[in-house]
């Protein structure tokens, strides 16, 4: 019989879990979370990030700022490492690094910041300006934002990966933007990572994005993998259907990102929240069984009747 | 950037809607008592339009505050395009002095008439209502917005003296307000608060009321 777990009520379930580990005995362990080879090199990386639009952008707001640390602190408690943002992004690299210091996390986290200025000169200055604000000693990734003056900054961070000042580079784009000048440079350029908004909606990029990054070696980020929230709101007023539970899914979010990250061509989906219930129930996406090809079909089916 | 036509108002609001009204909250605590003191000089303000350099100062220190304490001090946290914003209402505060104090050309027609009349109405609204909508829409009244501490009434209150202005003040100083009720209407709109609909009214309301035929010319 479908059950219709609101997205609230995975707090309880998640302290439920939680007090349940602190019992000897009490409970199972979680699953290991669930991890994909960086193509580049080989290094793993879990299924679920943290993404940071909008959520982090609190400015010097010092009780929202304790909230994103408190969120950031259970994300790297369940496992979580690659954290996303911009300096497109408001105050968010900022508050990301203030949750760092913190925390004392700044040699854990995966740390995946841009370039955005349409400026090539500017572009060092906003990247040292952008490390400063994560107190991190390099990023792991960098990615020439939207493509804005791509051909400007990619040698650059091809630089300075080469100088050993940062391990990756990648580029971005979102909701469909300019995908044929963004094949384009997939081709022609040796990336480590690319960024695009994919869900169970929004699947342009299935038919050559993705094929061509398995092809290239790339390792994709997938952002907006709720559309903005508007996707879960949107399915959340059906009931979840009972087949989710063969995939260990509790949630019509972790449904949803299980969709995303079972493509074998995706790296990591990075959904952004404010809410440690919600990175709790989110990074629950990369635990447990992930939808066959069957199941992915029977998933987009069901969310595309919404 | 280079496809800002393909951006929709949601893809250009960087932050949430409990973050903006937190700003607004703790900008007023930040900058208490200057909303009793812009009110009393704002309610002060139409008994002053004989004196159209005073109601000129009055709005003037207005548009100055607003950039240097809102816009720069405290969205700009949020928002890079404050810098900006904070120019223009630089801008404007600076052709208020000039028009207004210096060239004392504001000159603004005493209510007498429907026209005038709708822009002392449209001036009220500003002063009094504005504050009344936070608490309206059900959020605590440190979130109100007060004219001279706050973007939005500053802009509605002057969009309506410089309707009762002389034609060349009308239109040095229309500008910058209707363009800020345009992206200040776009910002809320995206954050879909209810009163989103209010700064466009506003500027609809004072491009029909300027164009209307028959209004004094000179």
């Amino acid at each position: 019989m479908p059950h219709s777990p609101r997205r609230r009520d995975f707090l309880q379930a998640a302290l439920a879990a939680g007090v349940g580990l602190l019992l000897p005995g009490a409970a199972a362990a979680p699953a290991p979370i669930l991890t994909r080879p960086i193509p580049s090199t080989g290094e793993a990386l879990p299924l679920v990030g943290l993404g940071s639009w909008i959520t982090f952008n609190v400015g010097d707001d010092a009780a929202a700022r304790d909230a994103c640390a408190e969120v950031m602190r259970n994300f790297f408690a369940a496992g979580g490492r690659l954290i996303d943002s911009s300096p497109m992004y408001g105050s968010a690299p900022a508050v990301i690094g203030y949750g760092l210091a913190r925390l004392g996390a700044a040699g854990r986290v995966f740390a995946a910041d841009k370039v955005w200025t349409a400026s090539a000169s500017r572009g060092p200055a906003q990247i040292e300006e952008s490390r400063r604000h994560w107190g991190v000693s390099r990023f792991d990734l960098l990615q020439v934002h939207n493509l804005l003056a791509w051909e400007a900054h990619l040698p650059a961070l091809f630089a300075m990966k080469a100088a050993g000042r940062l391990r990756y580079v990648g580029i971005t784009t979102s909701e469909g933007r300019r995908h044929a000048e963004f094949e384009r440079i997939m081709a022609s350029q040796p990336l480590d990572f690319i960024q695009v908004t994919y869900n169970a909606l929004d699947r342009e990029v299935e038919a050559h994005i993705l094929p061509l990054a398995r092809e290239r070696g790339m390792a994709v980020i997938v952002n907006r993998p709720f559309r903005q929230g508007a996707l879960v709101d949107a399915v959340a007023r059906r009931p979840l259907p009972a087949w989710a539970a063969e995939i260990d899914c509790a949630s019509w979010a972790q449904l949803l990102l299980k969709f995303i990250v079972s493509h074998p061509a995706v790296t990591c989906a990075i959904p952004a929240t404010t809410r440690v219930d919600h990175v709790l129930e989110n990074l629950g996406a990369a635990r447990g069984r992930l939808p066959d090809e069957a199941m992915r079909r029977r998933i987009a089916a069901e969310v595309g009747r919404l | 950037m280079s496809e800002w036509w393909t951006y929709g108002l949601s893809d250009l609001l960087l932050f949430s809607p409990s973050t903006y009204y937190r700003l607004l909250e703790r900008y007023n605590l930040a900058v208490w008592p200057a909303q009793p003191i812009f009110l009393a000089l704002g309610l002060a303000l139409p008994f002053l339009l004989r004196r159209g350099r005073m109601a000129a100062a009055i709005l003037a220190a207005a548009w100055l505050w607003v950039a240097w304490k809102f816009h720069l001090r405290h969205y700009a946290g949020i928002n890079w395009a404050a810098d900006y914003f904070a120019a223009a209402f630089f801008v404007e505060a600076a052709l208020l002095v000039w028009v207004g104090v210096i060239r004392k050309e504001l000159r603004p027609r005493l209510p007498g008439h429907g026209i005038e009349l709708a822009a002392i109405g449209i001036y009220l609204l500003a002063l009094l209502a504005w504050p009344a909508i936070a608490p309206v829409e059900g959020r605590p009244w440190p979130q109100a917005e007060v004219f001279g501490a706050a973007p939005d009434p500053t802009a509605v209150a002057t969009l309506a003296i410089a309707l009762l202005g002389s034609p060349p003040a009308r239109w040095l100083l229309l500008p910058i307000p209707l363009l800020w009720c345009a992206v200040g209407g776009a910002t809320l709109w995206a954050m879909q608060a209810p009163h989103a609909f209010a700064l466009p009214l506003a500027a609809a309301l004072t491009l029909v009321l300027a164009f209307v035929p028959g209004r004094r010319q000179s």
